[in-house]
């Protein structure tokens, strides 16, 4: 077998964290980088791959005036960067009862009338660090559009982001889950399925299949898991098995 | 960036041996799964779980004598973070009827039902509300919801079978049963699960099912179900608090031995507060960042196994600790996402495990301490020595994800899977045409403290729900059974307290003398290090700079 080859050194860039300069390895993350300078993080890191929204970041580099972001975990340094991890940003909820609600665009807007202020200038995508065209979605919250808003803005890790760059002051984060939510639980049927499942297990179906099993040695299982039926790979949904006595 | 040329080279190896496999799957022939017999071998040589001077009897506490992993003795072999006599208890910082503690899937679901039960909350946590494994889990949640074709006698065997039939019997029937309806709950609380038009769950195999019961949402099921609870519990600020970066460091108990609240360590003023409860429930996920057998890790930040020893320094013993999970499929390169996750839902949807040569050498759904040994084997020097070295001197095995396109339609990586998507674009990696190069990696804690059926510890008053409890999952979990715990055992560990704190009434002078007796236990078995635990937080910080940290004394907070 070859020898894997040694692994690199790397090169060291200057990175300014919160205005202070630290000589870091270029090919880190931001993350990792403030650990190289001897940081031991409390906040502004979470789950340390890009779902959490616990680290997002704002940053300038030197060869341009704009405002980047970025997820901290996610994002490798570049020579130069002035940085702050952005660990909260406060933002306004209005609180619901899902029960009591039937899923349309008004209730949206009812919860959250300042949508309609939004200027449409799409700073909140530009300060996405999950991509997310967040003026979109906000359009389509105007135009009472949930199973749009649901769609466009399923990637959202709640960072708080979009927020601190609106000049409108919108929360879009919580304008967002609320319409998944309602999406969820109305833009579809509910599943009959479960709701089927459900009462067969409280009526007490599969209690005696299941108390059998459980009485059960260990070899005698290994041969009832062995002659599982196994459904196939590309098997179509309706597919049923052969033995159907505890299905 | 981009693979360096050193693997694009071996990728067109892969490339060549893709067509052939395609077609091999869509005629449902597959490579040849291993007997039950001749699992065993395989994990013996090459699960980590079985290398010889890697685990120790714990010498302290109520499971003495039971040999698991050195980092896991090490904690609980460890004295406790505070001095009990300068800990205030006579008047608490905050009261209420029950504590949670920890804020992911099982303390989240915990919260509500408990809530809705009639009790006061107060969520007491690490870092902030859902911050935690569940929000990081991907493939799906199970349930034999599928009337007609699938029931919980099946989901029951299967879960048995993965966790090599040793699982406790009552703990895998009540997650069985309840499965159906804790999916019903999300439901109706408005969680994205993807469904077809009539409603009807859509649902795929993971390793070790018989029959497609995973549901899932894209391939952000955990963040989808984390992020959805947590917002309900934001509709009820009357009677749910949420108490962000004070981890609990001990637990406290009265004069009857019945638990009565909870030290926590405010990790910015570096005050410690006490509070009494009437009832607490251990909700603190697992211990990945121990980085046991230096193994990277797709966990959480947090999950530094905190619960289990608080928990068990009040007398609850463990079980199935012994065993760990790798995940098959963590990234091995590039070394930005080490340790990432890549969930087991690219192996349902067809993706095959290939080596340096292109070449299967494992059936893809696999329980997950199998595929994970097969995989070290391939890569190990001392195995079959045929791994892909990576420019950061590890070795790994190629996932080949660009057959999901081909077998399922171009763009459905991109609009299955688009975490991952997002994630190796931002290496410029597009992996719905190139592979991924995966290692196992530690994943999830299989045991923990141990529970009855209603969530109870032997401490009176005390519950530990999810991650941090053991048995249900034997000594090795599936797939989608991890969401479908912390959901199904945090609902009846909340509606469980909530009853106990309605019939109990008022607890007694809080006190820590069992803080008191486990350190001196410590001190008696000759126990002679200055650890501390819970650790909290791992330290990542540069050895170097640690060096030159050389505060003893303190004034203030600065340290």
């Amino acid at each position: 077998m070859t020898k894997p080859p040694e692994k690199l050194v790397d090169e060291l860039v200057p990175i300014f964290f919160m205005g202070k300069k630290y000589e870091v390895p270029a090919s880190l993350t931001i993350q990792k980088a403030l650990e190289y300078a001897g940081y031991q993080h409390i906040r502004g890191c979470g789950c340390r791959g890009g779902v959490c929204g616990a680290c997002g970041t704002v940053y300038r580099t030197p060869d341009s005036y704009k405002l980047q972001v970025g997820l901290a975990c996610q994002t490798v340094v570049q020579p130069g960067m002035q940085l702050v991890i952005m660990h909260y940003y406060p933002g306004h909820r209005s609180i619901f009862d899902i029960d009591q609600m039937s899923g349309t665009g008004g209730e949206l807007a009812a919860l959250y009338p300042e949508i309609f202020k939004c200027i449409g200038c799409n700073s909140c995508s530009q300060g996405c660090p999950m991509d997310i065209d967040v003026m979109h979605y906000m359009a389509q919250a105007i135009r009472g559009d949930l199973a749009g808003v649901a769609e466009t803005s399923f990637d959202c890790i709640m960072c708080g982001l979009c927020a601190s760059r609106c000049p409108a002051e919108e929360v879009q984060f919580n304008v967002a889950i609320l319409a998944r939510r309602l999406n969820a639980r109305y833009g579809k049927p509910r599943a009959k399925h479960l709701e089927d499942r459900v009462k067969e297990i409280e009526n007490g179906k599969f209690e005696e299949p299941l108390r059998d099993l459980m009485s059960k040695s260990i070899d005698e299982l290994k041969e009832l898991y062995k002659s599982r039926e196994g459904e196939p790979q590309f098997a179509e949904e309706d597919w049923t098995p052969q033995d159907t006595r505890y299905v | 960036m981009s693979y360096p040329e050193s693997l694009k080279k071996l990728i067109e190896k892969v490339e060549s041996t893709r067509a052939a496999r395609v077609e091999r799957k869509r005629k449902d022939i597959e490579f040849p799964a291993l007997k039950l017999e001749e699992r065993e071998p395989i994990l013996k040589n090459f699960h980590p779980d079985f290398i010889e001077n890697t685990r120790r009897k714990i010498k302290v506490g109520p499971s003495k004598g039971y040999a698991i992993s050195n980092e896991m003795v090490d904690l609980l072999e460890a004295r406790s973070r505070v001095n009990p006599d300068l800990v205030n208890l006579t008047e608490p910082d905050y009261e209420t009827d029950v504590l949670v503690i920890g804020a992911g899937g099982a303390g989240t679901a915990a919260a509500i039902l408990a809530a809705e039960n009639g009790a006061k909350v107060l969520i007491a946590t690490k870092l902030r509300h859902g911050d935690a494994n569940t929000m990081m889990a991907e493939g799906g949640i199970q349930a034999a919801d599928k009337v007609g074709k699938d029931s919980p006698y099946y989901h029951y065997l299967d879960v048995l079978g993965g966790g090599h039939f040793l699982n406790d019997p009552e703990l895998v029937y009540t997650m069985v049963q309840n499965a159906p309806d804790a999916l019903r709950w999300l439901e109706g609380l408005g969680t994205s699960f993807s469904k077809f038009e009539d409603g009807k769950m859509k649902t795929m195999h993971g390793g070790g099912t018989c029959r497609k019961r995973m549901h899932y949402a894209a391939d952000i099921t955990g963040a989808e179900i984390m992020k959805t609870i947590r917002d309900e519990t934001r509709n009820h600020l009357d009677m749910i608090t949420v108490i962000e970066f004070c981890p609990a460091v001990e637990l406290a108990l009265d004069s009857e031995g019945r638990c009565a609240g909870a030290v926590l360590y405010n990790l910015e003023t570096a005050e410690y507060h006490f509070v009494k409860a009437k009832a607490v429930i251990i909700a603190t996920g697992g211990s990945g960042r121990l980085h046991i057998q230096k193994f990277m890790t797709t966990n959480h930040y947090g999950a530094t196994a905190d619960g289990i020893v608080m928990a068990y320094r009040t007398g609850v013993p463990i079980s199935f600790l012994h065993t760990v999970q790798y995940h098959p499929t963590g990234v091995v390169f590039p070394e930005q996402a080490e340790g990432i996750l890549i969930t087991e839902k690219f192996r349902g949807a067809g993706a095959n495990v290939l080596n340096i040569h292109g070449e299967q050498f494992v059936y893809e759904r696999e329980p997950r301490d199998v595929e994970a040994a097969c995989i070290i084997r391939e890569c190990s020097p001392e195995g079959r020595g045929n791994g892909v070295p990576t420019p950061t001197g590890k070795y790994g095995v190629w996932l080949d994800s660009p057959m999901i396109d081909l077998l399922r339609g171009e763009g459905t990586v991109r609009k299955e899977f688009p975490g991952k998507h997002i994630l190796f674009r931002r290496f410029g990696i597009d992996i719905s045409t190139e592979p991924m190069l995966i290692h196992p990696t530690l994943h999830y804690q299989n045991g923990g403290l141990d529970i009855n059926s209603k969530c109870e510890t032997i401490v009176p008053g005390l519950y530990a729900a999810g991650e941090v409890s053991g048995g249900v999952h034997g000594e090795n979990r599936l797939m989608g059974n991890s969401l479908l715990d912390v959901i199904v055992f945090g609902r009846i560990a909340g509606i469980h307290a909530a009853e106990y704190v309605r019939n109990h009434g008022e607890i007694g002078e809080p006190n820590l003398d069992h803080v008191r007796r486990y350190n001196e236990e410590v001190e008696a078995a000759g126990i002679k290090v200055e650890r501390i635990a819970p650790m909290l937080l791992p330290d990542y910080s540069n050895p170097e700079v640690r060096e030159k940290q050389l505060t003893k004394d303190y004034f203030g907070t600065l340290s």
